[in-house]
């Protein structure tokens, strides 16, 4: 390791890796760190992602591939499925990944590319010159060093540490951080290619239970919800401790995993003087899904792109790294982060007896052109007990 | 003062993200929270497993 690079980025996920790794390949010198002692563990994900959205990053490949996807079902409170086809399910139609292999894969590719690495290497604070980030203090087994660069990409994920400590409020308003709790479960019956999402304000107020097989008999079984729910007896892991004895009693959990998801909007800005945030650390995983991994890995090439034009330029101001921020802000997923957070603001406020007429009447509905506005004017036509609610649905994400 | 039950913290770092005072770091899997902490309780409901506890000042 050296003390002096073009590049430093913060955080072995997703958004870091392909962040490192687009740099390496742009020629430039890029240092990668990540303050645990393994990539890729403990998973914090229930390792989700589409087909295309996965293969506009990488060849898919086996020994990272848990289970491949081609439909979905939707379980309303009262048990009524909507069972969203191949053709349908669009974005659904995908991988669960074994994201332990998945995330080494993305950081070995770094490193072939030429980025340095460091594993339980943590940043302890910016590096400021002239009011600029210029670099982190560094701490590696007790050991502390300075390593200086020309951008930072703080890609350190919901925790988001390195922006607060160079004046970015990354606070999450606590009700919109999607508190998860899930098991890795094996020994139970299911469709190992079809996805299952139950809604209800019982089961998991504010958000949902999934089901995301990983092989035959085993799979993801999980729950986020938000945290004005929450409360003694009545968190993540109490209702999916009541949904797996319920729904899976069979299942044995050979795993347990934990964590948090933004559901906010995003920072209001997501670059300064010499700092790039991505992913996570940004607050842009999905609102409405909490998926994450596709838009860290997006954000993360985006930046890695405008740093190294900013850097061959010699000027790495806010300013000029602002193409970053309006660049994913105007991107298909920048769009979709923006109406996705209002379809979620519809959704979380629905009592069961309407969640249970959406689902009941988009269940009858054929679409054969699927799209979020005709499902909606469906539903508009079909449920006028909804109308006012659909119709500001509508009129805001046009 | 915020409690930290460790036998039950999951060291996943959801509370980390919803401190307002930026009180609270992730060091590996070992919570740490600073002087910042102004006990107001809004990271014992983002934990996913009840590891986060409030208790009055004796
Ligand atoms: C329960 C759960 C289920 C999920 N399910 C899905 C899903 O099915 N599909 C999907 O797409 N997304 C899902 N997500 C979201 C997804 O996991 C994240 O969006 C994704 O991992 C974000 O990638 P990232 O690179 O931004 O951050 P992360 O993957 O979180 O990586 C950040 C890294 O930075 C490191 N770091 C933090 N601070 C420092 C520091 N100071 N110094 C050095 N390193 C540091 C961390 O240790 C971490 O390894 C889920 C999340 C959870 C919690």
């Amino acid at each position: 390791m050296r003390s002096e690079y073009d590049l430093l980025v913060i955080g072995g996920g997703p958004g870091g890796a392909i962040a490192a790794k687009t740099a390496a390949e742009k020629g430039l010198n890029v240092c990668l760190i990540e303050k645990r002692p393994a990539i890729g563990a403990p998973v914090r994900c229930a390792e989700g992602i589409g087909r295309e959205l996965l293969e506009e990053f990488i060849e898919p490949d086996e020994r990272w591939i848990s289970s491949e996807i081609d439909g979905a079902k939707i379980i309303a409170p009262n048990g009524t499925a909507l069972v969203l086809e191949p053709q349908m399910a669009g974005n659904e139609v995908g991988y669960i990944l074994d994201r332990k292999v998945f995330d080494r894969e993305l950081v070995w590719q770094a490193a072939e590319a030429g980025s340095d690495v460091m594993v339980k290497t943590r940043a302890i604070s910016p590096l400021m010159k002239n009011g600029k980030v210029g670099g982190a203090h560094l701490e590696f087994c007790g050991i502390q060093r300075d390593v200086r660069a020309e951008v930072v990409i703080a890609a350190d994920g919901v925790e988001s540490k390195f922006a607060r400590w160079c004046g970015i409020d990354t606070t999450i308003p606590y009700r919109e951080l999607a508190t998860c709790a899930q098991y890795l479960l094996t020994n139970i019956d299911i469709e190992p290619r079809t996805t299952i999402f139950y809604l209800g304000n019982r089961i998991a107020p504010e958000g949902y239970v999934w089901v995301f097989p990983k092989g035959e008999r085993s799979a993801n079984v999980g729950i986020g919800i938000s945290p004005a729910d929450c409360g003694p007896g009545q968190r993540p892991r109490d209702l999916l401790d009541a949904f797996v004895k319920s729904n899976l009693p069979t299942g044995r959990p050979i795993e347990c995993v934990v964590g948090g998801v933004p559901v906010c909007e995003p920072l209001k800005s997501t670059v300064s003087d010499g700092l790039m945030i991505v992913g996570d650390a940004a607050r842009v995983s999905d609102p409405l899904t909490g998926g994450g991994i596709y838009n860290a890995m997006f954000t993360g090439k985006l930046a890695a792109e405008v740093a190294s034009e900013c850097i061959s330029r010699g000027d790495c101001s806010q300013k000029a790294l602002e193409k970053y921020d309006s660049g994913w802000r105007d991107s298909r997923m920048g769009k979709a982060l923006a109406r996705n957070y209002r379809i979620k603001e519809f959704f979380i406020k629905l009592s069961d007896e309407k969640l249970n007429l959406l689902v009941e009447s988009a269940a009858k509905i054929n679409l054969k052109e699927f799209s979020t506005l005709t499902l909606i004017k469906e539903l508009i036509v079909r449920n006028p007990s909804l109308l006012l609610e659909l119709k500001s649905l509508r009129d805001s994400i046009r | 003062m915020l409690v930290i039950h460790r036998e039950i913290c999951g060291y996943c770092g959801a509370c980390v993200s919803v401190c307002p005072e930026g009180a609270l770091e992730l060091i590996d899997a070992y919570l740490e929270v600073d002087d910042n902490c102004i006990s107001c309780g809004i990271c014992t409901r983002a934990c996913p497993l009840g590891a986060l506890e409030v208790k009055d000042e004796e």
